[in-house]
């Protein structure tokens, strides 16, 4: 199995702002690989997926709830979600596509035509 | 609040942390992970998963933020006992399709519950809550006789 992803976190560094890496689960299927990044607080509008150098970038802007009151007790994280994850070269990556619902955004990852598994006729 | 079982981050031979080294010794180059290490740390604290929660207070209610991605509204549970503030639910495994070869996973799933005590009294028929984003939002008024009220002086 090649590599489908690896973090990418020392570029994060070098830009001001600060980000999350979100959770993330990675499926492979006979098609392709489906991968699941959890990021509450993200919509459709917030969301923004892009390809380049063979590597995948999910940026995730929250728009959160606004409230009256005071803050009194508090764990979330204010930073936006960005994590970089490296595309096997099996990927087509014309073939992307994303949801997001409730917070999880859910990409399917297609294999190229040429590398998925085939049965051959034998004559 | 919450209660947590602690274990010693060296005594923990079949804890989260883990389940995360043997899959990622089986997929092996498949999915590099440096982030995955402070999360497995999280998981030797912490029986399940505990989501993160905010609580804001303001002139007429208690609004609590929790954060629970990419469950169903259904799946959650509100309760309140005692000016405590409990939201609880379980997050479904998906069932694998038949042609699924392999999974790396640094979701949780499974049970979770966390509590809050509140800050003051709140009227317990006056609670409302969406599911949006994600994001679960518990607005409690507050009860009347803790309300800030102006005074009229004659």
């Amino acid at each position: 199995m090649n590599t489908l992803t690896r973090e990418n976190r020392s570029g994060d560094r070098a830009q001001t702002e600060q980000f999350v890496a979100p959770p993330s689960r990675v499926i492979e299927t006979g098609d392709g690989y489906t991968l699941e990044v959890e990021m509450p607080g993200v919509n459709k509008e917030g969301l923004d997926i892009s390809i380049g150098n063979n590597e995948l970038t999910i940026n995730g802007r929250r728009s959160l709830p606004v409230v009256e009151g005071t803050l009194i007790h508090h764990e979330s994280r204010p930073e936006n979600f960005r994590r970089t994850f490296e595309l096997d070269p099996s990927i087509d990556g014309n073939k992307i596509s994303a949801r997001i619902e409730q917070g999880l955004a859910t990409l399917t990852l297609p294999k190229a035509e040429h590398v998925k598994p085939r049965k051959i006729t034998v004559s | 609040m919450t209660l947590i079982r602690y274990q010693s981050p060296e005594l923990s031979p079949w804890s989260a942390a883990d389940r995360l080294s043997n899959l990622r010794d089986e997929l092996n180059s498949f999915f590099e992970l440096p982030f995955s290490s402070s999360l497995a740390r999280a998981g030797q604290l912490f029986s399940g998963w505990s989501p993160a929660l905010d609580l804001y207070e303001g002139n007429d209610n208690v609004t609590a933020i929790v954060e629970l991605p990419g469950m169903r509204k259904e799946e959650i549970e509100i309760s309140l006992h005692d000016g405590t503030l409990t939201v609880s639910g379980e997050r479904k495994r998906e069932s694998s399709s038949n042609g699924d070869k392999a999974e790396r996973t640094e979701r949780y799933v499974g049970t979770f519950r966390r509590s809050i005590a509140l800050p003051t009294r709140v009227d317990a028929n006056k609670v409302s809550a969406t599911y949006r984003d994600g994001i679960l939002t518990v607005t409690l008024a507050k009860a009347e006789e803790v309300k800030p009220k102006q005074i009229q002086v004659n």
